[in-house]
């Protein structure tokens, strides 16, 4: 009952004020009558109840406000003329109020668009069940860390392992769908049966893979995600067991995967089929090619580092009923790595330096806020003060200042909101290829509410220093202010704060420099190849049944090339099986070499061979002329090299001849590449310059080339690369065309210019470089405001000093120096602390960089004059403001 | 005018319930009516019975009612209410328990 009427009354005045206060005016008017009235009854003359009455009631006005108020309702008034109060100030001073707002949205958002797109990279969880307890297993290779699996290899751990509650194996597959009007190429991948089941997830429509059909020649079965069946298949509940066309062969759909299903393992995968290897394990077959991913899920309660010590064991100890081929690497061990990690290794880095780089450039927006509210705050005491005098308590100003700091948050709150939301979205755009869970990024709403309420709770409390200040009872000081003789001690602190703005965007760039440095390097490095000019695609045989011998593979392809080389434009073409630079995992192109280091093939050859490891090319005659690769030595391949020689010819890089014979000529030397150790010798017929393959920053590659038509057998897809006379990019549809001349079903993908495949072999340098370089020019210019705003503050304040200053003789350049001397004292204070501050910060970046040493003097040397020239100018402003300041003015106007 | 002393703190709300227990008045009456049954020992300040008034209006232990006067003016009247009245029998009752504690300390001391 009482609280519906305290509702109600409140709700009334709440919205009907001015009858409320007509009321009370009405009910004290009555009062004063009756009193009057009363008096005049007593025996009084009008004139003197009158006086009486007055005298009784006291003030009139005094008493209507005592009686208004009363009631909850008030503090709503309050508030709302606080709100309204704080928004005309804050209107009044658009330079403050844009400034701080774009301040706070800066750190507000770009903090929480990097959080939002690291958390769930490098911090969620997996969206698996118990996805703690899933790894994966790689080979520990010499030189490059991991490599792939062997399917042998794979069957012997998941047949001998305890801790293992599953494993699997699998590889991409990107089939071609026919059966409609346009075939399409899907991304997707080739498992074994345990593969859905190591990842947790159940098919939502129809079954999981049956482990009684992984086998050679087993029935052609896939199973989809859910987007596929949506955009495909019409979303048709009925979709179980019908046929699609892939590749020209008929593959039955056993399940439809659920909407939620995040394929982690491969982003874009949109069908499953399986492995189907031979269980019998050829000695020559794919089986003991080293291709293979291996993810598996550890029994409950077992830890990663158990499932290595026991996965290891495994490896180095081999048994009789697993048989394994020389060469299989299994006895250098085993890495087994949780999954989470293992994706993100790769991008692991260079994420952790953009979080530090976007919580410096938070600390320098929060500093700046900061300083800027000081500021404010100090230009305010003489209103802070008339407003005490005049009778505000300290709570009602306290209050007061909390609604503008508030308001400003919330300005630049929703600001930072749409910052983050641009921001995470260029961030997605900007990714380097390979980044992992794109598809989980979005605005993160904790993180958004975190920055929000941090940097708003500094805003309060810096905002109160001013309020509490002026409420105390030196009203009498800050009333004189009128006239301010120096610049107090908040001089100080703002000055401070500048200087750490200062350092701390030292830290930015400097690294900013770092990494641009590194890039440049990068950049110079020689590719072993000329990638101007040169245009690439992939071109596949989608329906082998076409194609149904390996010849009829190679007279597609030497067709289309015969095509192509007639397309105006075209100086030279040529395939190959593996693309420099293309952004590929080498490791699955690393074959096995045996080399013959005696002259005598007798049966003691085989103590002497050399073993070796070295990247493999299929390249067709023309090769390494249309890339631009540099003959050292001996010949390149020709039209003589077809399938059927006796010897296969093969050519070397520079680097694996230098390893593998030193000094000597390696012409007419014997190796083996590939394929069972009884095959016959080949034959190095040629020495070419080395090429990068996976990375400009990688070292020195030992490559070996044989012919795609003599090669073991024939592949698809191959990289058609192509030397243009002019743009090659232009060339493409011409090129396209072409080909599908040729065979108008074959797809061709992935078309590019090389010079674009190299840029985007350096993405994740790029993307972290283009972050700090973003990050480096906002913290530069927050530092600029920030020296603006604390000089121009005291110029202000010392107007009467310079006045006086000038009366005496100081010529306007004098004083110029003098205000100009301050800035640049915080600034070289601010870089003296940042240089400790950059050198620390570089070597979270230290893996990032390339050719540039941590202490890279010139990347110091460029940002501390960036950063002082800019402050210069900072400066220079309020000097010249200060300089020109007119004596007679100021001494007047005291 | 000396000897009035303000009403003793705690008890205007009673004082004020007491008085509208008798009749519905509005504010200056209820100000006379305790002044002159006090023998004018309270004073009651205008300021303080107006905001008693809204307070216990939006407790529920009285009722608000604008009657027209007889000078065509607007006047507020105020009535107890159940609750009113059952609170003014607490108060009353606590009062003088209250009251006899007092007067028995002083007593003893006496």
């Amino acid at each position: 009952m009482s609280l519906w009427r305290q509702v109600t009354r409140g709700a009334r005045v709440l919205f009907f004020r001015a009858r409320a206060d007509a009321d009370v005016a009405d009910e004290v008017g009555h009062y004063y009558e009756q009193s009057v009235a009363a008096h005049v009854a007593g025996g009084l003359s009008p004139e003197e109840a009158r006086r009486a009455a007055r005298r009784e009631v006291g003030n009139m006005t005094v008493v209507r406000e005592q009686v208004r108020s009363y009631g909850w309702e008030n503090m709503v008034g309050t508030f709302v003329s606080d709100l309204r109060y704080a928004a005309r100030r804050l209107g009044n001073n658009p330079g403050f109020t844009t400034v701080a707002a774009l301040t706070l949205a800066l750190g507000i958002g770009a903090s929480t668009a990097i959080f939002s797109a690291v958390y769930p990279i490098l911090f969620e969880s997996l969206p698996y069940p118990h996805a703690e307890r899933i790894v994966t297993v790689w080979y520990a290779a010499s030189d490059h860390g991991r490599a792939l699996q062997s399917f042998g290899n794979y069957r012997e751990v998941a047949a001998r392992s305890r801790t293992l509650d599953a494993i699997a194996a699998f590889k991409t597959w990107q089939p071609t769908m026919g059966g409609a009007a346009e075939p399409e190429r899907l991304d997707g991948q080739r498992v074994s049966a345990s593969y859905l089941r190591v990842l947790g997830v159940r098919p939502a429509l129809g079954r999981d893979f049956d482990a009684a059909d992984d086998r050679i020649r087993g029935p052609n079965v896939v199973v989809i995600s859910n987007a596929l069946w949506r955009r495909r298949l019409g979303a048709d509940s009925t979709v179980v067991g019908r046929q699609l066309t892939l590749d020209g062969d008929a593959f039955t759909v056993l399940g439809v995967l659920p909407p939620g299903f995040e394929s982690v393992l491969g982003p874009s995968a949109q069908i499953w089929g399986l492995l189907q290897y031979d269980e019998a394990l050829p000695g020559s077959g794919r089986e003991w090619g080293h291709h293979l991913q291996a993810v598996a899920r550890l029994r409950p309660g077992v830890d990663a580092a158990r499932a290595t010590s026991e996965i290891n064991q495994i490896a180095h100890a081999p048994v009789p009923e697993f048989a394994r081929q020389p060469g299989s690497f299994m006895d250098k061990g085993m890495i087994v790595d949780a999954l989470r990690d293992d994706i993100t290794r790769a991008v692991r880095p260079g994420l952790l330096a953009v979080v530090g780089a976007v919580v410096l450039l938070l600390l320098i927006a929060t500093v700046n806020v900061t300083n800027l509210l000081l500021a404010r705050g100090a230009q305010r005491r003489g209103e802070l003060a008339m407003r005490a005098a005049l009778g505000a308590g300290q709570t009602r100003i306290v209050r007061q200042l909390i609604t503008e700091s508030l308001l400003l948050a919330l300005v630049g709150g929703a600001l930072g909101l749409l910052v983050a939301a641009v921001g995470v979205r260029a961030l997605v755009a900007l990714s380097p290829a390979g980044m992992p869970r794109l598809s989980a990024i979005g605005v993160h709403a904790p993180v958004f509410a975190f920055s929000l309420i941090a940097s708003t709770v500094i805003g309060v409390v810096v905002g109160l220093a001013p309020a509490l200040r002026a409420s105390r009872h030196d009203l009498h000081g800050a009333l004189q202010q009128g006239s301010r003789r120096t610049a107090g001690g908040h001089g100080f602190t703002r000055g401070t704060l500048v200087a750490a703005e200062v350092a701390l965007a030292l830290v930015l760039l400097v690294n900013a420099g770092l990494l641009l440095r590194s890039l440049d390097r990068l950049f110079s490095i020689p590719p072993g190849f000329d990638p101007a000019h040169l245009l690439t695609m992939q071109v596949q045989i989608a329906s082998p049944q076409r194609y149904p011998k390996d010849a009829d593979f190679n007279r597609f392809y030497a067709a289309a090339l015969d095509v192509v080389r007639q397309v105006p434009g075209v100086r030279g073409a040529a395939f190959t099986s593996e693309l420099p630079l293309d952004g590929a995992d080498i490791s699955t192109d690393e074959y096995r070499v045996q080399i013959d280091m005696g002259a005598s093939s007798s049966s003691a050859e085989a103590t002497e061979l050399g073993q070796a490891a070295a990247l493999r090319y299929a390249v067709t005659p023309g090769y390494f002329e249309a890339m631009g690769i540099p003959l050292h030595r001996g010949r390149l391949f020709d039209d003589r090299d077809v399938a059927g020689a006796a010897v296969r010819p093969l050519v070397v890089s520079e680097s694996f001849a230098r390893r593998a014979y030193g000094n000597t000529d390696p012409i007419g030397r014997r190796i083996r590449l590939g394929g069972p150790p009884n095959r016959p010798w080949d034959e190095i017929v040629g020495v070419v310059g080395d090429v990068k393959q996976a990375s400009l920053a990688a070292g020195e590659t030992e490559a070996v080339y044989a012919t795609t038509a003599q090669w073991l057998w024939a592949e698809t897809p191959l990289w058609l690369v192509v030397r243009a006379q002019g743009d090659a990019a232009a060339l493409a549809p011409a090129v396209r065309k072409a080909i599908w001349s040729v065979d108008k079903d074959q797809p061709v993908i992935r078309v590019s210019t090389v010079d674009a495949l190299v840029a985007a072999s350096e993405a994740q340098r790029r993307f972290v470089m283009i972050v700090f370089e973003a990050f480096g020019i906002a913290a530069l210019a927050l530092a600029a405001i920030g020296i603006y705003g604390v000089l121009a503050n005291s110029v202000t304040e010392r107007v009467r000093e310079l006045g006086v200053r000038a009366a005496l003789g100081a010529s306007s350049s004098d004083i110029l120096r003098l205000v100009l001397r301050d800035g640049m004292v915080l600034t070289v204070l601010g870089i003296v602390a940042g240089l400790g501050g950059a050198a620390a910060a570089s070597h979270a970046i230290v893996t990032l960089l390339y050719g540039v040493p941590r202490l890279d003097p010139i990347a110091y040397v460029v940002a501390i004059a960036l950063l002082t020239a800019v402050s210069a100018v900072a400066c220079w402003v309020p000097a010249a403001r200060a300089a020109g300041v007119d004596p007679a003015i100021t001494l007047r106007a005291e | 005018m000396d000897d009035n002393t303000d009403v003793i703190q705690g008890t205007l709300d009673m004082l004020i319930l007491k008085t509208l227990s008798l009749e519905p008045l509005h504010g200056f009456g209820v100000a006379r009516r305790i002044e002159q049954v006090s023998r004018g020992v309270f004073k009651v300040n205008p300021g303080s019975l107006l905001t008693a008034f809204q307070r216990m209006e939006r407790a529920g232990l009285i009722d608000a009612e604008w009657r027209q006067t007889e000078n065509a003016r607007r006047a507020k009247y105020y009535s107890l209410t159940r609750a009113g009245r059952r609170q003014l029998g607490a108060e009353t009752e606590g009062w003088a328990r209250r009251v006899s504690a007092v007067a028995r300390l002083l007593n003893a001391e006496g």
